[in-house]
């Protein structure tokens, strides 16, 4: 039988001298005692480098570390670790930051070999629908911390001092938002007068290419409740809500099971484990609509309308949701917010850059080998998260740029690789950081075809309230696919750029402000490419089907398959001789191309 | 055979109305009742499919809210259906990573195979068709959802053999040999 347990014990000099002898020979007797021989090893160890805290007694599975062990502990250790199977938290020595325990399991894999998780702690590692699961892994612990221990101003310092940054895009300054929420509504402040706060998860994730959000509440939904029964202690809110997507019920089934598990273990509701802060969350479903991302938007969505924005200010920690001062952060705020508890916001802010703290989760897809959810320190250059975290570019084909930030941020040409990825880096170079989309583009790709493909979405997503964006964005359009369609002028080119910077400083909320920075983005690191549509009517990549002809090469071998593929009846030619495609016919529909055993047809 | 059919409907229709007006009841009476509106109308999609006009008025009597409001707020939502879907309502991801990935060519052969635009519904109302903007499954784009189910790694020969599943299924489930594919109730 193998045993179950592994218990080490350090047989270094300077554990020697702190008698681990008697310790083993404590410890032998309780196995004897308990009838445990047989199902626990025990070891010896050379020295484990901790000596000022020796005698040290290691426990395996579990990497439990008991430091300034005596015999005295030792029948305490074997009844509570090894027959009720919970580690003893008295003696344990918890040097180890939370985040350390992913490295433990997965640190080996070259795919994990780069990241960091903080916010992704416990994905992928628990069972997000068992709130024991949570528990085990110092769940709920910060909130314990936070309502003995703290009040709500240190809180806010806490969250100061750590330097987060929203998660969501835009980069403010969570503790400062804390704090402007968390004075509002008190007799000083002139606004408003009611008590009443909200705290807000937004959890409407509609860039197209992202599944940040959705990933972080599907593999663990308490982290994100913990930080926002936080967040509403600071603040002194009673209620908080999630407005999540529709389009993601398992992440809402699984934040349903997680609220009412949280409500019967004490941990939401009234009278929070046993102290005078009530709260509790509710859950809101939007209804697809991209806009609802904006704050104002989305506050206005919860309350039942359309889901337009409106000027700040008033922002909303001053007056949001029905009139009351509100908190909203993202998903991945919430969920870095126990860590910054537990681990201190001073340790926090050692990860990352100087202006960007922490870690950032990206969704990353796209032309790359391995495509999916990392989590990297700010700082992490945009090679190392694409070459060796995801694989580089599959089939050998050549990077031609990574696009961050959907349809808000831009895409970035090779020259770029070394940026490092935080905040201000990548403004700098012409994109953003946003909420964490990275999707990686190749030579297949038409930039122009992208910029399109942006701008379409935002267009489409505008929600018509101000003029700029609702008509700036169909115009913007309107030449972009004129210079797809080859009949583009140099003066489109100038024009876009005249429009897009004009957009971007008249839009009343941030999807008009940033709907531009696609076809600005790629102008600028692409112009080649757009001078050669408009000017040598071409595409490079072959993704504008106007631009595209198709000819027969003579490899055909007359098989009559492609003629009887054409829905134009644009290809001639006698079976078993070679055929012609008449271009004044041809509509570019590709039929042939795909239907081509031979390869004897050719995009030019 | 018709009679018997018929009643069934009316039985149905009427247990929907039940449901959605014991909604209603459970939610309009809590602090910012109004509030609660475009989760009353995620309850009547799932009970009817899409909101008719005969729906939101009925939603306007009992939340005392006009249909003006409703209807406005019924149309700003893409995700709300204004007209009734097809049996499957096939979604095609162009989220961005789809996009990359060749979604365009996926749209155009389920276009081809259905004969159908964005938005339309098949003669047999068998399948509706429509854009997803991002289903969240980039990794293992390009995804095509019908129904509940989401299918991955599509190329535009899968998409249609899986399109000819679901009639396999439709049209053996209706004689009575087999059960759809469909997952859940509409």
């Amino acid at each position: 039988m193998s045993k179950e347990y592994i218990i080490t014990i350090c047989d270094g000099t300077g554990c020697i001298q702190k008698s681990n002898a008697a310790i083993r020979k404590a410890l032998e007797q309780q196995l004897k005692d308990h009838n445990l021989t047989n199902d626990v090893r025990v070891n010896l160890s050379g020295c484990l480098g901790m000596c000022d805290k020796g005698p040290i007694v290691v426990i395996n599975p579990g990497y439990t570390i008991y430091g300034n062990v005596t015999t005295n502990d030792i029948p305490e250790i074997v009844e509570e670790h090894i027959v009720k199977g919970k580690p003893l938290a008295r003696l344990a020595i918890q040097e180890d930051h939370l985040y350390n325990r992913f490295f433990r399991i997965f640190g080996d894999a070259k795919f994990f070999g780069k990241q960091m998780r903080i916010a992704l702690r416990n994905c992928g590692i628990i069972d997000p629908e068992n709130i024991d699961d949570y528990l085990s892994l110092r769940g709920y612990e910060a909130l314990a911390k936070v309502l003995t221990d703290m009040t709500p101003k240190q809180v806010i310092e806490e969250v100061k001092l750590s330097g987060l940054r929203g998660r969501g895009g835009a980069g403010f300054p969570t503790g400062v938002k804390w704090q402007v929420t968390a004075r509002a509504g008190s007799p000083n402040s002139p606004r408003s007068t009611s008590d009443e706060k909200y705290v807000i998860c937004n959890a409407d994730e509609g860039d197209p290419g992202a599944f940040m959000d959705r990933s972080a509440i599907e593999g663990d939904p308490h982290t994100v409740l913990e930080g926002m029964i936080i967040g509403g202690y600071a603040i002194g809110a009673k209620q908080g809500i999630v407005y999540i997507r529709a389009e993601y019920p398992l992440a809402v089934r699984r934040l349903e099971k997680a609220i009412s598990d949280a409500r019967e273990h004490g941990l939401l509701g009234k009278n929070i484990l046993g102290s005078d802060f009530s709260f509790d969350i509710d859950i809101r479903l939007g209804a697809g609509a991209f806009v609802c991302g904006e704050e104002t938007a989305l506050i206005r969505s919860i309350e039942g309308g359309r889901g337009m924005p409106r000027p700040r200010p008033p922002y909303p920690s001053v007056e949001g949701l029905f009139g009351k001062p509100t908190l909203i952060n993202n998903v991945e705020t919430w969920a870095n917010i126990p860590v910054i508890i537990l681990d201190s916001g001073k340790w926090f802010s050692t990860i990352g850059t100087e202006r960007s703290k922490g870690t950032k989760v990206f969704a990353l897809a796209g032309k790359v080998v391995n495509t999916g959810l990392i989590e990297v320190p700010m700082g992490t250059t945009l090679r190392e998260i694409i070459y060796d975290i995801g694989g580089g570019i599959p089939d050998n084909k050549e990077f031609k740029a990574v696009q961050t930030g959907g349809p808000s941020g831009g895409c970035l040409p090779a020259k770029y690789l070394d940026t490092p990825v935080d905040y201000e880096s990548l403004a700098k170079a012409g994109s953003i950081m946003g909420s964490g989309g990275m999707i990686v583009i190749d030579q297949d790709s038409c930039m122009v075809d992208i910029a399109r493909y942006f701008l379409e979405f935002t267009q489409n997503e505008s929600c018509g309230k101000c003029t700029p964006c609702r008509e700036g964005t169909k115009r913007m359009l309107d030449i972009l696919i004129k210079i797809a369609e080859g009949k583009g002028e140099m003066y489109d080119i100038e024009n876009l750029e005249r429009l897009g910077n004009m957009i971007k400083k008249a839009s009343l909320c941030g999807l008009g402000q940033s709907a531009p920075n696609p076809v600005l983005s790629t102008i600028l690191n692409f112009r080649e490419e757009y001078e050669e549509h408009v000017k040598d009517k071409k595409c490079r990549a072959g993704v504008c089907k106007k631009l595209l002809t198709y000819e027969i090469t003579d490899k055909c071998v007359g098989c009559d398959a492609c003629k009887k593929a054409c829905p134009v009846v644009a290809i001639t030619g006698t079976t078993k001789a070679k055929h012609v495609i008449d271009q004044n016919k041809c509509i570019k529909c590709g039929a042939c191309f795909s239907k081509c055993k031979f390869n004897a047809i050719i995009k030019k | 055979m018709e009679v018997v059919e018929k009643d069934k409907k009316q039985i149905r229709q009427a247990h929907c109305e039940q449901e959605l007006k014991e909604f209603i009841d459970s939610v309009k009476d809590m602090e910012h009742g109004d509030s609660y509106l475009i989760a009353v109308l995620h309850k009547a999609q799932g009970l009817y499919g899409y909101l008719s006009r005969e729906v939101m008025d009925t939603i306007a009597q009992q939340m005392q809210i006009p249909t003006a409001h409703i209807w406005g707020v019924a149309t700003f939502y893409h995700y709300f259906n204004l007209t009734p879907p097809g049996k499957y309502v096939v979604s095609v991801c162009l989220g961005t990573a789809c996009y990359v990935k060749g979604a365009p060519q996926i749209l155009d052969a389920v276009r081809n195979e259905l004969k159908i635009d964005l938005g339309g519904v098949t003669e047999d109302r068998l399948f509706s068709l429509q854009l997803a903007r991002c289903l969240g499954a980039c990794g293992i784009a390009p995804v095509v959802m019908i129904g509940d189910k989401i299918h991955g790694e599509m190329t535009p020969q899968k998409v249609v053999d899986v399109i000819n599943q679901y009639r396999k299924a439709d049209s053996a489930h209706s004689t009575g040999l087999a059960s759809s594919p469909r997952a859940t109730k509409k």
